[in-house]
């Protein structure tokens, strides 16, 4: 570990605490209605769409309004992808995809998970990338954010199971926030060399006088929502470690921060709409100290490097000057980024649902790689996918005052409201849902071969393949353990269903929290409240999301990353 | 209930599928080609005329007169329609024993480097398979066999070399570095004229 | 009922509680605890493999028996929690026997006496109740006053005061007519009187869980559906990894890792409340209301006989002018000679102590006649050979002065004014010799606050709860006396209605409002309240209305009654973080095990560095049986209260039951394990 290497963390770190307020003040004004610049623009789609604005929806229909438009889109995009051959803005004259990865692709970015099975390159054609992929990119981001301000406004207000308007929130989300956000960083991007236009691949005679076929692609526009909306899905295979997706360390620090802003600025937002500021940023601390501590233990092992290279002869430590290397486990990471921005970035996708890699998860040493597990099995609320971060949260602080709040001689309450059984009964379904599925999932890919056909590694290293294959997908992340061979009947169908999952069975008990919560009357606070501001309420969140999330999942952890750990210090190879 | 949404849920994906699907992307490329168009269309490099690769991606060398990049896990090496790391993992037989042993005795037998001071990122593959760099020591420890290659004096090339290190961006992000590609053309120019 | 205090583990009752765990072991029974029922199942599998697996005998059998004992433990400890229970309804019933009444045919004259068994009472029958009779039933005295002995309901041996009509008219069956006679209109069927429904009660017959304990058991059952999948699935990971593990050492994760504590004390910790509130003689009507108490936020507290004594006292004497001091204390001491009330005796020992007057006899040799206080009058006084003399509100007298022709000094306003504004209330004396009355100045009588309600109003109040001092006195004395007391409001010249009104508009606000009451036209209020704690010695329509009852009739009993409902709450959530917390370190002492002969080098998990992989899950599941056994006294008790603000409450507990619940596991396995390998070598 170098100080320049915690000076890039710290000075990450120094902007999204800065970005923070102004864009949690922002978000607030999308959702509260009190933005209007894009006014004529905004009529002009409830019109076309046949949608009364002013309508304040009841939860049971913002769910089937989202349940149906998410349905509606999943199809047109399979549709279109196993129509791919016959539509155009198609130059590598690339075929229909498969059914199965149709599906699965379909799902995929549908639920904002951008798992790909697929090498967008020599796979996607630029209709597909743009009109289906990026489409989804904005669209599932946008409707993350609706079910996020769903259950704030459930928390805040007092309004009979209504929570809003589910079509108006989709279209304010994505023509307030993500689309103006994308465009200002798309070009920041192209300045720095990611690509941007519509051409055919350009072969080009190398200086040995080989022949190096160059994709091109509109990279640039996707690149910005991909990140933005922590979807993750790469333009091409190797994804933000693509030279042409992340071309400098300027770039792979703007997408960073992409990743975390929206969900950093969420806890803001958060904290102004219940008018509890400072227990919005007992949620940033709570979801900072998550992160710094999943970044310290990820650079640290990546820094020191795998012990069996070192007995070979590689150098592990890092050098500067004339002979300035960075050290470290460099296997799957790019020499712009180092190791600090590599251990760095996989930290922040995948403690946001993002899923953009800029180096090979797979072959990080296994607790650099155990990080990144944890931090998808918590359920991805360390800041957390766009509106799922913050309503994955608010579930486990739900949880938390349950617990807890008991311990101060009241029934348990939050912000004012009673926390009772129809309440936690869909708490307690968001947080069982992980643990059933993703071990459930897992538990059979490993007894089946064709589970157990797919993966890139044998030993300990397999088994957390598979998991991280369920993990990634059930928390609709996208990031891999690339090794695993997913494009597979098996993988492509049972992941599909994980994404699907993930996604839907998660929200279904939000929006109905949402909607309880709406009915509760709002007590006032006292000093015998349950106080959710204090350093303690953060320590004790954590605690029970590092409980209640994370030790479910210690003993296949125990089997997979951590005794592969003890294995490779004691130079057993598989 | 589910009537009343079916037409918005319809209606909403083509007209979102058109706003953000084909209005965001065409307009970003026509400002990106007014503005940038070099790099918008992959910061080519040319030589006499004719473009031979892009300053980003990587290319593959074996010719002693060169300076080497990393070794690449895309398709047999540097191919950008394959790009990619090996995705093997620290136990990962191979790897150790083979991939990342075989780069090191081959660096070894090279460059006549000393195991134990090999740079990480010369024996190990990029996440991508089209790193366009190296480190600046994976640079250092090839420069005297790039020396003999030309017939030249080490500390020309050494020179060359040090004025094509880059230092971090702003300070402090990413990892100093040089870029192969600009490197060898460097050294091509500049033993041509000699 | 007699409050007997038992010891915590009272060894009677711990007998009995020892069979009955055993009875409790009927799966009808188990089903009903999750969390218990699957410890049940994993005793029931791991017994089954003592038979199945020669090879491992010794070890699955330790293992069988200390989850059975998880199992019994628990039962155990709710055994003990009702054995306590039934103690009191034994001794409740023990006060019942066969009673005869006196059924009138026609009660308006007493007439038409038949003897009936009281069973065969019927709700609106009329009885008589003669000296030495016991009450058949709850009912209401129709005609009659009596004293009677309630010294069976509320352990109270004095004599109380039962007439018809007004506040006193409710009586209890079972209590005992000591004097006179009553007739009374039976109100309650056999079965169904105050008396079955709080033996019901205490018992836990009619125990329903509570809303908390509803959502708390979702939790408990939640986390076991968790660990139930984290532990099956470790099965096939296990195999993938060519680890071969047990069904019974499966059955020892799983059953360390459920919260076992909790679900084996939780429903203990619910009885073990209500029998605190027995103990303090309320009984509450329902499992909600204790609750209830917990979360209030408003407490309505009357004035009179709770913040303040019953009684006023005279402190000092304000003559109008042109009068002497000194007669104006000669005259009011001689009006309130033969007043026999408190505020009557304080004057004359005023007059005594101030002014040297001794005490005069009442009687033929003063010539004096007693005037009583009057409803209608509001006066009371003496009447002398040469005229009368009367205290009473100013109001009173000026209407009393201005009829008789006579006028009001001026100054009288100025001093009744100033002692309305002190907190007192002013007594105007009058004295007529000749055509009119003439005023001779007012004395000043005191509320009297009890001692130390300023503390526990500040002790409220950290807690988060409002007091509202409600008074029929003017605004002026109110807030004098609210000051004074210390309570944080008041509502002053309060009538039913307002208070009704109050009630209504704090919940509006969304508070919870606790109040108590004893007349009749409390009863709407106590309904509307919360929490509505009735006096025992109430109306019944008040009784009705209210959700508890206080046996002692203490008004001041709400803040106790808060308290234990905060206490019962903070039990159960200390006692649900303590379990939570204990997972870690059974995680290191039992997944290293398991996978040790595979992996040798998780070895370096075992950080608490057990003996051997089997000392180390017997370890384990031995502490997590014997630690819901250590906990029962603290279940029976509640945790330890002392009134702060939450967040100290808070802070206070996770160190305990948090950071306490990680640690304490650590050390009490390894000090297990340690045991383990004494006995082994000892053996």
């Amino acid at each position: 570990m170098t100080w320049i290497g915690w000076a890039q963390i710290l000075a990450f770190s120094i902007v999204v605490l800065l970005v923070t307020k102004p864009i949690g003040i922002y978000i607030t004004r999308v959702y509260d209605g009190s933005l209007h610049y894009l006014g004529r623009a905004e009529r002009v789609i409830y019109r076309v769409c046949g949608i009364d604005p002013s309508e304040n929806q009841h939860w049971l229909d913002y769910l089937i309004a989202m349940l149906l438009f998410s349905a509606v889109s999943m199809l047109a995009t399979y549709a279109a992808l196993r129509a791919q051959g016959h539509l155009p803005l198609d130059p590598q004259h690339l075929p229909g995809i498969v059914d199965r990865q149709a599906f699965e692709t379909a799902a995929s970015f549908t639920t904002n998970t951008n798992w790909q099975s697929y090498a967008g390159e020599t796979t996607m054609s630029y209709l597909s990338q743009m009109m289906q992929l990026a489409f989804h990119n904005f669209a599932s981001a946008a409707v993350g954010m609706c079910v996020a301000a769903a259950l704030v406004r459930g928390i805040a207000n007092r309004s009979a199971g209504r929570l809003g308007n589910f079509w108006t929130d989709l279209v304010r989300g994505v023509i307030y926030i993500f689309i103006p956000g994308a465009i200002v960083l798309a070009l920041l991007f192209v300045q720095q060399g990611v690509l941007q236009n519509l051409k055919p691949y350009l072969t080009v005679g190398t200086i040995e006088g080989a022949k190096q076929v160059l994709a091109m692609g509109p990279v640039a526009s996707q690149e910005a929502i991909k990140q933005l909306g922590t979807n993750g899905g790469g333009f091409f295979n190797a994804n933000a470690a693509h030279p042409f997706e992340n071309p400098t360390p300027w770039t792979n620090f703007l997408q960073m921060v992409a990743i975390f802003i929206v969900p950093a600025g969420a806890t803001y937002w958060f904290g102004r709409a219940v008018r509890h500021q400072k227990h919005g940023w007992a949620l940033w601390t709570a979801m900072f100290i998550m992160f710094i501590g999943g970044a310290a233990v990820t650079y640290r092992f990546e820094a020191a490097g795998n012990p069996m290279h070192a007995a070979e002869g590689v150098d592990v430590h890092a050098a500067s000057g004339r002979m300035a290397q960075s050290g470290g486990n460099m296997e799957g990471k790019e020499v712009r980024f180092g190791i600090a921005a590599s251990a760095l970035y996989a930290t922040v996708t995948t403690d946001a649902s993002c899923g953009a890699v800029n180096a090979m998860n797979d072959s990080f040493t296994p607790l650099g790689g155990l990080v990144p597990i944890v931090n998808m099995q918590l359920g991805e609320l360390i800041f957390g996918g766009v509106g799922a971060g913050l309503y994955g949260m608010l579930n486990m602080v739900i949880l938390t005052v349950f617990i807890a709040g008991l311990m101060v001689g009241r029934t348990p309450e939050y912000l004012g409201k009673k926390i009772q059984s129809r309440e936690l009964r869909m708490v307690m379904l968001y947080v069982l849902a992980a643990p059933i599925i993703v071990l459930g999932m897992t538990a059979i890919a490993t007894v089946l071969p064709a589970g157990l056909a797919g993966r890139g590694n044998t030993g300990p290293h397999g088994l957390s393949e598979i998991l991280y294959a369920f993990t990634s997908t059930f928390a609709n992340n996208g990031s891999a353990f690339a090794g695993l061979t997913s494009s597979t009947y098996f993988y492509n169908t049972t992941l599909g269903i994980a994404m699907l999952l993930g996604r839907f069975v998660l929200i279904v008990p939000v929006l109905a929290l949402a909607g309880f919560l709406s009915e509760r009357k709002i007590i006032g606070e006292s000093a015998g409240s349950f106080p959710v501001d204090t350093p303690l309420f953060v320590l004790l969140l954590i605690g029970v999301i590092l409980i209640v999330g994370a030790l479910t999942f210690f003993p296949v952890l125990s089997l997979g990353p951590i005794v592969e750990h003890f294995l490779m210090h004691a130079g057993r190879v598989f | 209930m589910i009537r009343r949404h079916l037409w918005p849920a319809i209606s909403m994906t083509i007209v979102l599928m058109i706003v953000t699907g084909l209005a965001y992307p065409l307009v970003v490329t026509g400002i990106a080609q007014l503005l940038f168009p070099r790099q918008a269309n992959g910061s080519l490099v040319t030589r006499d005329g004719r473009a031979i690769g892009s300053r980003l991606i990587g290319q593959q060398f074996s010719e002693s007169r060169y300076f080497h990049s990393r070794p690449s896990a895309a398709g047999s090496g540097y191919d950008p329609l394959a790009s990619g790391g090996t995705n093997r993992g620290p136990t990962d037989r191979k790897l150790a024993d083979t991939m990342i042993a075989g780069a090191i005795d081959s660096v070894v037998a090279r460059d006549g480097a000393h195991r134990g001071s090999i740079p990480a990122d010369l024996v190990t593959s990029s996440a991508s398979g089209l790193d366009p760099d190296i480190s600046p020591a994976s640079a250092a420890i090839q420069v005297a066999r790039v020396a003999r290659a030309r017939n030249a004096d080490s500390a020309t090339v050494a020179a060359i070399l040090a004025a094509h290190v880059q230092a971090r961006q702003l300070w402090i992000l990413g990892e100093p570095r040089v870029n192969v590609l600009s490197l060898n053309l460097a050294l091509d120019s500049a033993f041509a004229h000699h | 009922m007699a409050a007997t205090r038992r010891t915590l583990l009272d060894p009677t009752i711990a007998r009995a509680a020892v069979v009955d765990a055993f009875r409790k072991l009927h799966p009808r029974h188990m089903v009903r605890n999750p969390v218990m029922f699957v410890v049940f199942i994993g005793s029931i599998l791991t017994t089954v493999a003592v038979a199945r697996d020669p090879a491992n005998v010794g070890f699955n059998a330790q293992l069988a028996i200390w989850l059975w004992f998880t199992v019994l433990f628990a039962n155990f400890a709710e055994a003990m929690a009702e054995g306590r229970g039934k103690a009191q309804a034994d001794s409740l019933r023990r006060s019942r026997h066969e009673t005869q009444a006196r059924r009138l045919r026609n009660p308006a004259n007493r007439d038409g006496i038949e003897l009936v068994s009281a069973e065969d009472l019927r709700k609106g029958d009329a009885v008589l109740c003669l000296p030495g009779d016991v009450v058949p039933g709850d009912g209401e005295v129709i005609d009659g006053v009596a004293s009677v002995d309630e010294s069976a309901i509320t352990g109270e041996s004095a004599p109380v005061i039962r007439e018809s009509g007004g506040d006193r008219s409710a009586v209890t069956g079972g209590t005992r007519v000591l004097s006179d006679y009553l007739v009374i209109r039976i109100t309650a069927n056999p079965g169904e009187t105050f008396m079955d429904r709080m033996i019901a009660l205490v018992e836990g017959a009619s125990r329903q869980k509570t809303p908390n304990e509803i959502a708390l058991t979702m939790l408990l059952s939640g986390l076991t559906i968790v660990f139930l999948m984290a532990v099956v699935t470790l099965a096939p990971f296990a195999s993938y990894s060519g680890v071969s593990v047990s069904v019974p050492v499966l059955v020892a994760l799983l059953v360390c890792l459920i919260p076992t504590t909790i679900g084996g004390l939780l429903s203990s910790i619910g009885i073990a409340g209500m029998d605190r509130l027995v103990q303090h003689n309320v009984i509450a009507m329902s499992g909600r209301s204790v609750e209830a108490a917990g979360d209030v936020d408003t407490l309505l507290l009357d004035k009179t006989g709770t913040i303040t004594l019953g009684n006023r006292q005279a402190v000092e004497l304000y003559p109008v002018s042109g009068v002497a001091l000194e007669y104006l204390a000669d005259r009011a001491q001689l009006a309130s000679l033969p007043d026999e009330t408190p505020e009557g005796r304080s004057i004359v020992v005023l007059a005594k102590e101030r002014f040297g007057l001794r005490g005069r006899d009442v009687g033929p040799q003063l010539h004096m006649t007693f005037v009583p206080f009057s409803a209608a009058t509001r006066m009371s006084g003496v009447d002398v050979p040469d005229g009368e003399l009367r205290k009473g509100a100013s109001d009173a007298v000026a209407r009393y002065v201005t009829e008789a022709g006579g006028v009001m000094p001026r100054d009288i306003g100025d001093i009744v004014e100033r002692i309305a504004r002190e907190g007192g209330t002013p007594l105007v004396v009058t004295e007529r010799n000749g055509a009119s009355p003439r005023v001779l100045g007012a004395i000043y009588l005191k509320d009297i606050v009890k001692g130390g309600m300023k503390e526990r109003f500040d002790r409220l109040r950290a807690m988060g709860i409002r007091t509202v001092m409600i008074t029929g006195d003017n605004p002026l004395t109110a807030a004098a006396i609210a000051r004074e007391a210390g309570v944080d409001d008041f509502l002053a010249e309060a009538k039913p209605e307002d208070k009704l009104e109050l009630i209504r508009r704090e919940q509006k606000g969304g508070r919870l409002v606790a109040m108590t009451g004893d007349g009749t036209n409390d009863a709407p209020a106590l309904a509307q309240a919360d929490v509505g704690v009735a006096m025992n010695t109430g109306t019944q329509a008040a009784r009705e209305a209210g959700n508890m009852i206080d046996l002692d009739s203490n008004p001041t009993k709400l803040i106790e009654i808060v308290e234990i409902g905060k206490q019962l709450l903070m039990t159960r959530g200390s006692l649900t973080t303590f379990s939570i917390a204990n997972d870690v370190a059974k995680y290191f002492a039992i997944i290293p095990a398991m996978f040790l002969a595979t992996f040798p080098v998780l070895g370096a998990l075992n950080i608490m560095r057990l003996h051997s992989p089997q000392s180390a899950i017997l370890s384990a599941v031995i502490f997590n049986a014997l630690i819901i056994v250590a906990l029962i006294p603290l279940a029976l008790r509640g945790v330890k209260y002392r009134p702060a603000a939450a967040a100290l409450i808070l802070r206070r507990n996770l160190l305990i039951y948090g950071a306490g619940g990680i640690i304490l596991p650590f050390v009490g396995i390894k000090a297990i394990d340690m045991l383990l390998v004494l006995a082994k070598a000892v053996s």
